[in-house]
């Protein structure tokens, strides 16, 4: 599978994650959000933001539950909790959110 | 999460504990052990980490694994204590063979003495080593 932004071609897995995450823009996750008819909102913007530094930072995806205590550390309890996260990401917060932040899907994610 | 559910769960904890012993990139050892210990912190049970021999290796700053394209997945432990997992065991005498200290490592550790070791091992339901 592939997706196609400005003339490149980005390889992802079966699953849609790249896998070159290098090749990650902003404007990837629209592309990617759009195919699935999902708009992305700045509340969509501060998950994927978060994710990508929570990535840089260690190496790797966080579980949802992990995802749901460090945001709500951060962005405060409205916002920590699944209810708030799944109505954001309806194909889980961890799964779908890191797609479109072009990290690989979470360690022990099925 | 359903408190009626952690409850009955609280019963059947069980301790685990991950044995580290191999280099971190000359095998998939060590990137498979610590996949493990992230997937069994889903499972709210008494999870520790020990590292041992080359293991303790595993934890030193500053590797650049880029000549040998292998991720460096030394920033990962820093993310377990994230997870609730934050029982970490360095032997000693291992840190000490290699030149070490506690300073040369990625994450706050508690180091111990290989007869503290052996203690801590025999405390345990579940030992998996790597």
């Amino acid at each position: 599978m592939a997706i196609e932004l400005n003339g490149q071609t980005i390889p992802t897995d079966e699953e849609g994650y790249i896998q070159d995450l290098s090749q990650w823009s902003p404007e990837l996750a629209e592309v990617m959000a759009q195919e699935d008819s999902q708009e992305l909102t700045e509340q969509h913007w501060e998950v994927i933001n978060f994710l990508r530094e929570y990535y840089d930072e260690y190496q790797i995806a966080p579980a949802v539950r992990v995802l749901t205590k460090q945001i709500g550390k951060r962005l405060g309890p409205e916002k920590g909790n699944s209810k708030y996260l799944y109505e954001l990401f309806p194909y889980g917060p961890a799964k779908q959110a890191c797609r479109y932040a072009g990290l690989p899907k979470p360690t022990g994610c099925v | 999460m359903n408190d009626e559910f952690d409850e009955d769960a609280a019963s059947t904890i069980k301790r685990f504990m991950f044995v580290n012993r191999k280099a971190p990139h000359g095998t998939i050892y060590a990137l498979e052990a610590l996949e493990v210990v992230l997937i069994s912190a889903a499972f709210d049970q008494d999870v520790s980490l020990a590292f041992l021999d080359d293991g303790v290796l595993q934890l030193r700053k500053g590797q650049d694994a880029k000549a040998i394209e292998m991720k460096n997945f030394a920033p990962t432990y820093r993310a377990l204590e994230g997870y609730d997992i934050e029982k970490l065991y360095v032997e000693r005498e291992s840190l000490e063979a290699r030149g070490m200290t506690a300073d040369d490592l990625v994450v706050p550790v508690e180091v111990v003495d290989r007869a503290r070791m052996s203690a801590l091992m025999s405390e345990q339901d579940v030992i998996m080593s790597f």
